[in-house]
């Protein structure tokens, strides 16, 4: 299993580095480090948001790849500095220097303070609020320009009305030095700028918190930001700010008693409720609260002054957009019937398992504590390098039923060793479906789709861990002998196919016992949907035995009872579905759609020595090999011609290991296999090539054949006058001879019979080629 | 409803019951599993390659009894007729009293993740605050302040079949009384007690992270039980379902009951058939002498200190012939709802009443493999 498996997460990692190195560049980047945002499982649903914007925006322009974008906008940065070496003379280019030339001496004019005379100052001061204004609104200030105007806006030196207009065009063409934001709020302290410029800092401060670059200097503000809380008019957009800066270590018992007054104070607030909801995820043993289901949005971003313009500036300098962030909380999910108890879905929703561990623990010994701080909560991971990094100090989700839904955390449970994990997961997901299982309720079927998602899920994370599920196991046993075999049938199906190898015969009673009557019973579409999932059946087991068998003890634990052993059960299932298949295609009047489905099968069993390096050789059943061999039919014809062809492979390749190694071998084909398989293959040569059908082991009744006229049946039977080939045969002679009206496929022969055969070949029958050129030495030279 | 008090008027013949033996044993069309034996390991010839593959881990064990379980190979079950038990005698007779007479919701529970005895105050802290937040959606409430709504977490010491068997604990909702009076006790909103009789053979396929209290009875508004349910789930990670009795059970229940030698009946052997027919369902209620049920049962039963499928079967038959020869109703033909005797009374939605303290642990004891059986 382990190369599997390692071959597997090669490929998801390559998968995620493709991803990670396509769109998340600098500023996805930077919303991950921003920490706090992520945390929450529904906070998560901002990284959900991400993408779908962006590419909303990427369809509203030139189709951009976010690559090239992102070179545009870092080329667009470099003008700005070196202005005078690359003049153009477009007039767009030109507009937009001048433009900046106010904008640099607008700069310059804030920068020394206002002059004295009243007159001019007035006059001034418009034209360069202006100059401003019409860059910012365009293109965005550069980080230099929002540091200056940050401090004037907030120093008091001008009235109200030119910090709120100030305040307002502070749209960052690039980033926010932190610096900047950090002299700003000691101006907060002086009390120099009005309550509502304060708000109006904070709410800015809220939409452009992504845009400074780094923010180490701002956390180290929080307690100042959280003492404001106390003013009740900047209360709400401090919360916000606080949602988004809130981490872990900021989470202190005092600090959630003052919340927990203010609460008490102003009543139940749903910035209040944000902010106590995310300090009960870092701290669930401090504080406890019960979310209302249907609130989900607790800060409102529509009504701000800047989202419209930071979308126009993005747009403008193109790249691709982040879009207006939704913040949510509480788990993202649709209108779901509330039946379970306080769930939202059948899967948990994925939280971090802090509640269990914390509880009691009041001594903490040294290594808890260093790895407490390591630790890393699974809402964190992001991305499969990060799993890679973080898998010895993984917090894992409190229930373990929410990994389904989390690709990251299935590859972690497929490696991990850990048994309660697994246990955990088995009784969830077994009770889940017992639970939830349609046919068990009685005249319920309301919940029949979420029910089949619940399938589909599983299903999804059993094909992508290449291993079933032992709960899905156990309720397929449970209830498979109450299945109708209609309702859910493709998940029902596909659930069977990954049924963890065992011993066919304990399972044959539990399951394929069921299956039979109802597959006996059902439609042709039904018998080759079951064919399908015994197929993919078989091959998950060959593929577990080849992979797992070889790294067993072979000293310890000899060949011959535990590979005997599990072959045999392989051998079992190839003839449980021979003997469906046989009778199947009787019921269904040897019908060429069923066939195909049942060679498609034994393409499979054909390679099993070569393709699985498994010591077995099982040849399909009489009656499907000469139906398919009689068949009208060309493809399942060739499909045949091509089975047969690989099963001479396998025995030949067996039959080479035998002798190479001379010892005792593994197993020995029988001489009955041979035999039957030498018999198959006489046959085959004298229906397609020798004219001699069936020369030893038929006899017909003479009458039977004089009713059917056909007093020559010992040489109707070859390549031309086979009933699927005839019609090949025919208009290969028409295309010798366009002109001839009646043609004789007797002439075909000799030299002709050679040309018919390219003509065959060259008609794609593939598998005839193949059987033909392995199987008949051929007294012609090939060209 | 048609009452029926049956005086045994005429002797019990318990072989016209013997002749529709074969009928089979549970309603026709009734969904749930056929019980099996715990008891019986199924022997296998191809126990090496079981070995290699399977029984190496606990769930690889639980698949093997699921496989046991759904296996048409059945032997006759058999199960001990309820004993006074040995632990019982250390039970607190206050709280053993508290459990006796009130309805109890029955839920089957896998597993705990990671529960420990030593932190049941601090579960109580939790859980306290989390009701008090789930009562008052939206407001956040302090882990450890004062609330009108208080939980308790106490351990039911000697509930328990085996020493091996997890501590039985139990769950309280008490709302304080405003006066402040002393005397004046907390009013118990809700009440829901763990346990686990007898359930080694389910403890062996978990490892020692989990503890196994697969039966769950709750008593109080079901609003309550889901505020419970769901901090249990969340913070231990397991499930609870509701544990239904279907008719193939409550017989047994019934003649489990009837086999306990009481030293005075305290109610009536009561019977619930109901025949589904709409608009409204017809309820056929049978009510017998205890005595009379016991006699019936002493005269068909054979092997002493244990109850055979048999001997249920046949227990069952000979009350429906009797029922038809009188009214010419075949109860079996309808399903089999309440079943109450002195000892308990039982009803097919999951809903149970003990009543005698002498068979407390048997009692629980049978419910406890039927949640194990669900929860398997």
């Amino acid at each position: 299993m382990k190369q599997w498996r390692a071959l597997l997460w090669s490929a998801a990692s390559a998968e995620a580095h493709a991803r990670g190195g396509g769109c998340d560049f600098e500023f996805g980047r930077r919303l991950l480090e921003s920490g706090p945002r992520k945390l929450c499982g529904g906070r998560g649903c901002q990284s959900l948001v991400l993408p779908q914007k962006r590419t909303d925006y990427t369809t509203l322009q030139v189709s951009n790849s976010c690559q090239t974008s992102f070179t545009v906008w870092k080329v667009k940065e470099i003008p700005r500095n070196s202005r005078f070496i690359m003049k153009t003379s477009n007039p767009v280019d030109d507009a937009n220097d001048q433009a900046e030339d106010a904008l640099q001496r607008a700069m310059g004019y804030f920068e020394k303070g206002p002059k004295k005379s009243s007159q001019s100052k007035d006059e001034n001061l418009e034209t360069h609020l202006k100059a401003v204004e019409n860059v910012a609104w365009k293109n965005g200030l550069p980080p230099e320009a929002i540091d200056v105007l940050l401090n004037i806006a907030l120093s008091g030196t001008f009235g109200n009305a030119v910090n709120t207009r100030l305040l307002k065009c502070m749209i960052p063409a690039t980033l926010i030095a932190e610096d900047s934001v950090v002299k700003a709020v000691s101006w907060l302290c002086v009390g120099k700028c009005s309550g509502s410029i304060k708000v109006l800092f904070y709410r800015w401060l809220v939409t452009m918190l992504d845009f400074i670059d780094h923010k180490e200097q701002i956390n180290l503000l929080y307690g100042f930001f959280f003492a404001s809380l106390q003013d009740d008019v900047l209360c709400p957009y401090v919360c916000h700010l606080l949602y988004l800066l809130t981490k872990k270590d900021n989470v202190k018992p005092f600090r959630v008693r003052k919340l927990l007054d203010l609460q008490a104070k102003m009543g139940m607030q749903p910035h209040l409720q944000a902010l106590l909801s995310l300090y009960k995820f870092f701290t669930p043993t401090l504080i406890s609260v019960s979310l209302p289901v249907r609130k989900k949005i607790y800060f409102k971003t529509s009504e701000n002054p800047w989202t419209s313009a930071l979308i126009a500036v993005r747009q403008r300098n193109q790249r691709p957009s982040v879009g207006p962030l939704k913040l949510t909380l509480g788990p993202d999910n649709g209108p779901n019937v509330k039946r379970k108890w306080n769930s939202h879905s059948l899967i948990p929703v994925l939280n971090s398992g802090t509640y269990a561990r914390e509880c009691g623990k009041r001594v903490m010994s040294l290594s808890d504590y260093l790895n407490r701080n390591r630790s890393l909560p699974v809402e964190q991971l992001q991305s499969f390098p990060q799993l890679l990094q973080n898998i010895h100090c993984l917090e894992l989700p409190a229930q373990m039923g929410s990994v389904l839904n989390h690709p990251l955390l299935l590859h972690y449970i497929n490696c991990v060793r850990d048994e309660s994990i697994l246990l955990r997961l088995y009784h969830w997901l077994s009770q889940t479906l017992q639970e939830e299982c349609l046919w068990y309720k009685k005249n319920n079927y309301e919940q029949g789709e979420e029910f089949m998602n619940l399938l589909d899920t599983v299903i999804r994370a059993q094909c992508f861990l290449q291993e079933g599920f032992y709960s899905c196991e156990a309720f397929l046993y449970k209830s498979f002998p109450l299945w109708d075999g209609i309702c859910c049938r493709s998940q029902f199906l596909q659930l069977m196919s990954w049924i963890p190898f065992s011993s066919f015969s304990e399972i044959k009673p539990l399951l394929f016992d069921h299956l039979a009557p109802l597959f006996f019973t059902s439609t042709v579409y039904f018998k080759c949907s079951v064919l399908q999932s015994l197929k993919e059946l078989l091959q998950n087991w060959l593929l577990w035995l080849s992979v797992d068998v070889p790294q067993s003890p072979m000293t310890c634990s000899p060949l011959d009872t535990t590979l005997g052993a599990s072959i045999i059960s392989v051998s079992k299932l190839i003839e449980y579905v021979g003997w469906l298949s046989t009778i199947a295609l009787r019921l269904e009047n040897n019908s060429a759609f069923l066939l195909h489905f049942i060679l498609d099968f034994y393409e499979k069993v054909c390679d099993i020595y070569i393709n699985y390096n498994l010591p077995l050789v099982m040849l399909l059943p009489p009656g499907i090999f000469y139906s398919a061999l009689l068949s009208l039919d060309t493809s399942i014809l060739n499909q045949l011609c091509y089975i047969m062809h690989r099963y001479r492979d396998n025995m030949t390749a067996a039959k080479k290991k035998d002798m190479l190694e001379k010892t005792k071998s593994e197993f020995n084909f029988s001489s009955k296999t041979c035999e039957e398989f030498n018999n198959y293959l006489t046959v085959m040569i004298g229906c397609l090539w020798t004219s001699k059908p069936f020369k030893k082991e038929m006899y017909i009744e003479p009458h039977i054949l004089g009713k059917a006229k056909v007093t020559e049946y010992k040489s109707n039977l070859n390549l031309v006058l086979h009933p699927s080939l005839l019609n090949y045969a025919a208009s290969f002679l028409l295309q010798e001879n366009p002109e001839e009206k009646a043609v004789n496929v007797d002439t075909i022969r000799g030299q002709k019979w050679n040309k018919y055969l390219d003509y065959l070949f060259s008609e794609g029958l593939q598998g005839l080629k193949l059987f033909i050129q392995s199987s008949v030495q051929r007294f012609y030279a090939p060209q | 409803m048609l009452c029926v008090a049956s005086g045994l008027a005429r002797p019990w013949r318990t072989e016209d019951a013997q002749a529709r033996l074969s009928a089979g044993t549970g309603p026709p069309g009734t969904m749930e599993p056929c019980d099996s034996p715990e008891s019986t390991p199924r022997q296998n010839a191809s126990s090496n390659l079981k070995d290699y593959f399977l029984a190496s881990t606990p769930w690889q064990k639980r698949l093997e009894s699921v496989r046991k379980q759904t296996s048409l190979v059945q032997t006759t079950p058999r199960r001990k007729v309820p004993e006074c038990s040995q632990l019982q005698e250390t039970i607190d007779p206050h709280k053993l009293a508290f459990l006796l007479h009130k309805q109890w919701t029955l839920y089957s529970l896998t597993p705990l993740y990671k529960f420990s005895y030593t932190n049941l105050k601090e579960y109580s802290r939790l859980l306290s605050a989390f009701v008090a937040a789930e009562k008052q959606k939206g407001l956040a409430v302090e882990v450890g302040e004062d609330f009108n709504i208080k939980v308790i977490f106490s351990t039911l010491l000697g509930i328990k079949g085996t020493p091996r068997d997890s501590e039985a604990f139990l769950v309280q909702i008490l709302s304080k009384s405003q006066l402040p009076s002393k005397n004046r006790e907390d009013k118990v909103l809700w009440t829901g007690w763990f346990c686990c009789i007898f359930g080694d053979s389910f403890l062996e396929t978990v490892s020692e992270d989990f503890t196994c209290l697969p039966l769950f009875l709750a008593n109080g508004s079901e609003s309550n039980t889901a505020i419970i349910g769901t901090w249990f789930q969340k913070t231990f990670d397991c499930y609870f379902s509701r544990l239904a009795i279907n008719a193939f059970n409550l017989s047994w229940m019934a003649a489990m009951w009837t086999a306990c030698k009481m030293d005075h009946y305290m109610a009536t052997t009561e019977f619930l058939w109901s025949v589904p027919c709409s608009p409204q369902s017809l309820d056929i209620c049978y009510a017998i002498h205890p005595e009379d049920a016991k006699a019936l049962w002493d005269s068909v039963h054979k092997t002493p200190g244990e109850v055979t499928q048999e001997e249920v079967d046949l227990f069952m038959d000979c009350l429906c012939s009797h029922f038809h020869r009188h009214f010419k109703i075949h109860l079996s033909a309808t399903r089999l709802v309440r079943v109450s005797t002195s000892v308990a009374s039982a009803h097919t939605d999951g809903k149970i009443k003990i009543l005698c303290h002498k068979y407390l642990i048997g009692v629980l004891a049978y419910l406890t493999e039927l949640a194990v059986f669900q929860i398997e």
